[in-house]
């Protein structure tokens, strides 16, 4: 079943937050939309926080290109069918590799979009990757298996490499799925989930990890991530016959066109208040900017996902790209804060590996 | 002059202020509401669906998008969301229809 597509890129539409300065505007209380929270970084100061540094890189998450087959409501990263020139040249793709390579520290290589696997090289990417002895993890959409007879086979290629699958999935049940992920996408979540599970993702003793990601379809907080697991993993045996691993509950960023959509609902202010309120210091030494890098179909280097879609390059001026990768000043640096990161520190806490407690 | 309402959504937010005229009960009860509503026996999950019911069985305006935005967050769907409220619907209603019974025998006692 094809996707019908229930909105469109932030540039297609000519809205103004499709430029990141807005955004931040936004953000810091500078706009006529928007009200001023108390500064995160004023906070982490008081709490003796600041400046908060890196470890050693640990991941190296790829922003692969910003192609996708979905345009979700929530989409930080802005993707969609549009988006078909941002994506990753193969040079860069080898600069990728021969980094990875170089840097013992690294162990596992976070392959996000977009949807990934519409880069033409993204399974090139992997075989070399996966090569060098290191865990790679695949943000794949599920629907992407099924949206043409060329990634059928998508699920034996993962399989084939153990690669780490992670999928979003933002409910059990169609009408929260379809409503932030566009119509059709819950039936063809499932089918590409059963197809997963028939390779032995997910199952006991098969090595083939499948995780799920569970992103409020909404203006709200996600809940337990141990409770949210549970019935995830109750409704989908249930009634699909499907098995997953884990369940990672993710924060909604208020970036992009989740911060488009909370300011035309009215809920903006009343969403940061609650993550400015939810606050958890207890977070704070294991966000995940500490042991990660994240690189854009560019090669610029940034500090997390949500700071790139912001366009906040890492701090070092002389290591801001991939050719000039300096991974000794990469694992010694301050990282770069701002409103956002509220999202990260809220309630249990939040990571592209889900809740940090 | 600014109107005024009865069940001014903002006043929710003043909720702890109560605490301003007697500290020394108004402390217990937020401990005991903070205590009650933590994981125990049943989920927090489970706990949400139970105060989102009661809510609609006492029709507190608060209550009601208090516990629907933490029902959601705790991630209860819109289908066991109403089905809560069902159950609310259905006590009360039960609760109506069995003084029938008292109806019925009262009416049985003085008619012929």
């Amino acid at each position: 079943m094809s996707i019908k597509q229930r909105t469109k890129s932030l540039r297609a539409t000519g809205n103004e937050l499709s430029d990141t300065f807005i955004q931040l505007e936004v953000l810091n209380g500078h706009h006529a939309k928007a009200a001023a929270f108390p500064s995160f970084e004023e906070k982490l100061e008081t709490l003796g926080f600041a400046p908060l540094m890196s470890a050693d890189i640990e991941i190296f998450q790829l922003n692969i290109g910003k192609l996708c087959n979905q345009t979700c409501a929530h989409c930080h990263v802005d993707a969609g069918p549009d988006k078909k020139h941002e994506m990753m040249s193969k040079d860069l793709l080898d600069k990728c590799v021969e980094i990875i390579a170089a840097s013992p520290s690294i162990h596992t290589v976070d392959i996000t979009g977009g949807a990934p696997e519409m880069h033409p090289h993204f399974r090139w990417f992997v075989e070399q990757v996966t090569a060098l002895g290191k865990k790679v993890i695949s943000r794949c959409n599920l629907t992407i298996i099924v949206a043409n007879h060329k990634y059928l086979d998508l699920p034996e290629f993962y399989a084939r490499h153990k690669v780490n699958v992670v999928s979003s999935l933002p409910y059990f049940t169609k009408l929260r799925t379809d409503a932030q992920r566009g119509d059709g996408v819950f039936e063809d979540s499932i089918k590409a989930l059963k197809m997963l599970n028939e390779v032995g993702y997910g199952r006991e003793d098969s090595g083939l990890q499948l995780d799920l990601v569970y992103n409020p379809s909404g203006a709200f907080l996600p809940g337990a991530q141990v409770t949210l697991e549970t019935e995830f993993k109750r409704h989908l045996i249930q009634r699909y016959d499907i098995v997953f691993n884990n369940l990672f509950t993710i924060t909604n960023m208020p970036i992009s066109r989740f911060l488009d959509y909370l300011l035309e609902s009215g809920n903006y202010e009343e969403y940061m208040q609650s993550l400015v309120d939810a606050f958890n210091p207890g977070t704070v030494p294991g966000l995940m900017c500490r042991n990660t890098i994240s690189v854009s179909w560019e090669g610029y280097l940034y500090d997390c996902d949500f700071n790139q879609m912001l366009n906040l390059r890492v701090a070092p001026e002389h290591t801001r790209h991939l050719n000039d990768f300096d991974v000794e000043a990469l694992s010694r640096r301050s990282i770069v804060l701002n409103q956002h990161c509220y999202g990260c520190t809220a309630g249990s806490g939040s990571s592209c590996g889900g809740a940090l407690e | 002059m600014e109107k005024e309402f009865y069940f001014n959504k903002d006043e929710l937010k003043q909720f702890g202020n109560i605490v301003a005229f007697q500290e020394a009960m108004g402390k217990k009860f937020f401990d005991y509401y903070g205590e009650v509503m933590q994981e125990g026996a049943l989920t927090a999950r489970e706990k949400s669906l139970i105060a989102l019911a009661v809510a609609h069985a006492i029709q507190c305006p608060y209550c009601i998008d208090a516990y629907s935005h933490e029902c959601l967050k705790q991630g209860s769907d819109e289908e066991q969301m109403m089905e809560a409220v069902h159950v609310a619907a259905a006590i009360r209603a039960g609760t109506s229809l069995v003084y029938g019974v008292q109806m019925m025998n009262h009416v049985k006692k003085v008619t012929m």
